[in-house]
């Protein structure tokens, strides 16, 4: 077993796969409100993602042990499927907040929720500190304790940044 | 000694148990639940993470929401069933068809039941170490009490072992909790969850480490640290080890059906690794071979509540059924469906492999009826 299986086999992903792979480039960067990104790669009885989503870009599954595909073409960015998502797999990322800045709509269960314009540390797929971001706007779309928030971070961590830490 | 009589008894009040009584009310059974819990909902009322599966197995929605949803349906016909709990069915006697239960510690009865649905659920798994039975040493069923029932947490730095789903939800809770994990230790080079749940605690910066088990716990009178250990390919320690500081350690190392109510019925039993026990060979009513049993969730073998509560309602479907009750029995092939689906993909594979070695068609030889 080579290291990036055994890194995989752990649960962090290592490299593009089906119902985990990348908005196509050059959509994502005119895409206002931005894509979804699917973190999904094993097969598991699970469609919230499918269902949910309003606008049918996460497509129907024919199993429900389907990974996530998706047309991005249709994907407004509303996050729906990042609130609804069980595994907390989705994420969105908005990269026309500005030149430098993306904005990162990431899934929080935890205590401290933070406020719009705290300050949060952005956190990588093992848990490393990537970079500092601004807490812009927070919602709770489902009323039901997953609570969505749109942080703005450095861009050019957007295939990276994937959840935050509050404080510090 | 109380005498109780009830068309159908349903030993245990979590998923497939309020499952089965809800459905089997719902035909107008008379139902009486028995649960060893102060409370309904089984595993249920500790599991604050969202369900997988589909919109019909309650998808998206919390388990403790779960619970409250499969209640209120129980409540629509609360007028067939009966609850008991603080409750424990202990001994079957087949010579009069009678059942003896304890409730509290000190009461006692004798309940008459022409049916009975034994969902019991499961027990946990222990794995013996060196200085196990200091204090701090957790099953992390126990964990989940502590923290989700009673809102007390277990303590402040924990090592988890075993990275199977309740591993890795219950480590995830308890940093919901503001409780420190210090890692996740797995014998497999793989975790055995959803990649998804242990992906949710990497990246809040948990190490998973796979090949690795306890060793033994430190401490003078409570928990102080663990020792863990590398594996080789056989699961021989390599040498390697490595001492961590912690006050807990939690044993999520998996669960084994219980079922000896149903050995006791003379339900023809046997043992299946890939359900984790010993179990009881069903048809697909769920009936056993005795044919006054019928059995669900993981007692019939270690398996999600989301299959747990659709066993639950074929086995409360069809137990009504055979009362002659007017039942829908076109919801049985709606009911497997939906199993079947459950099932279907890779982590299923495992399950598909179990069932076939106790699923009967038909019964060469009933005990009787």
């Amino acid at each position: 077993m080579d290291e990036n299986e055994s890194i995989f086999n752990s649960g962090v992903l290592t490299d593009e796969l089906p119902g985990a792979i990348r908005p196509p480039q050059d959509l994502w960067e005119g895409k206002k409100s931005g894509l979804v990104v699917v973190e999904c790669p094993q097969r598991i009885p699970c469609n919230p993602c499918a269902t949910s989503c309003p606008t049918g870009a996460i497509c129907a599954f024919s199993d429900i042990n389907d990974t996530p595909r998706i047309d991005y073409k249709k994907c407004t960015g509303c996050a729906i499927c990042v609130a609804v998502c069980p595994g907390l797999a989705c994420f969105v990322v908005d990269l026309t907040f500005n030149e430098d800045y993306a904005l990162y709509k990431i899934p929080y269960e935890m205590l401290p929720l933070p406020s719009k314009g705290d300050t949060v540390t952005c956190l990588g797929r093992t848990g490393e500190a990537l970079a500092s971001g601004i807490v812009e706007t927070v919602v709770e779309p489902k009323h039901d304790r997953t609570y969505v928030i749109h942080v703005s971070a450095p861009k050019k961590l957007a295939n990276d940044i994937r959840a935050i830490k509050v404080g510090g | 000694m109380t005498d109780i009589s009830t068309d159908i008894l349903v030993v245990g009040g979590g998923p497939a148990g309020l499952s089965a009584a809800s459905e089997a009310a719902s035909y107008g059974a008379r139902v009486l639940i028995v649960e060893s819990d102060l409370q309904l909902g089984g595993q249920l009322v500790k599991q604050t993470h969202k369900f997988f599966g589909s919109r019909d197995e309650y998808a998206g929605t919390r388990g403790y929401k779960i619970a409250d949803i499969l209640l209120s349906e129980i409540k629509e016909n609360e007028q067939n069933v009966k609850v008991m709990i603080n409750t424990t069915v202990t001994g079957y006697y087949s010579e009069d068809r009678t059942f003896t239960a304890m409730s509290g510690e000190e009461s006692y009865m004798c309940i008459r039941a022409q049916r009975a649905i034994v969902a019991a659920g499961a027990s946990e798994r222990l794995i013996p170490f060196p200085n196990n039975d200091l204090p701090g040493v957790y099953g992390a069923g126990a964990v989940q009490t502590l923290m989700n029932v009673y809102g007390v947490v277990p303590g402040k730095r924990v090592l988890m072992v075993g990275a199977g789903n309740i591993g890795l939800i219950v480590s995830y809770q308890l940093m919901q909790a503001g409780v420190e994990v210090a890692a996740v230790v797995e014998a497999m080079p793989k975790i055995g969850g959803y990649w998804v749940h242990a992906a949710k605690i990497r990246r809040l910066g948990v190490p998973i480490l796979l090949r690795h088990s306890i060793k033994e716990a430190v401490g003078e009178r409570v928990v102080e640290g663990a020792v863990i250990m590398e594996l080789d390919d056989k699961f021989a320690p390599t040498g390697q080890e490595l001492r961590m500081d912690c006050d807990v350690i939690c044993m999520a190392v998996g669960l084994s059906p219980t079922t000896e109510i149903l050995s006791q019925a003379g339900c023809r039993m046997k043992y299946v690794p890939e359900l984790c026990g010993l179990v009881a060979e069903r048809d697909r009513a769920m009936r056993t071979s005795n044919p006054d049993f019928w059995s669900a969730g993981d007692a019939t073998g270690i398996e999600e509540a989301s299959a747990a509560m659709v066993e639950g309602r074929i086995a409360g479907l069809c137990a009504a059924d055979s009362l002659g009750l007017p039942v829908k029995m076109t919801k049985l092939d709606e009911y497997w469906t939906r199993l079947d689906h459950l099932r279907a993909g890779e982590v299923g594979s495992k399950i598909r492999a179990g069932i076939d070695k106790v699923y009967r068609d038909k019964w060469e030889v009933r005990l009787d009826g």
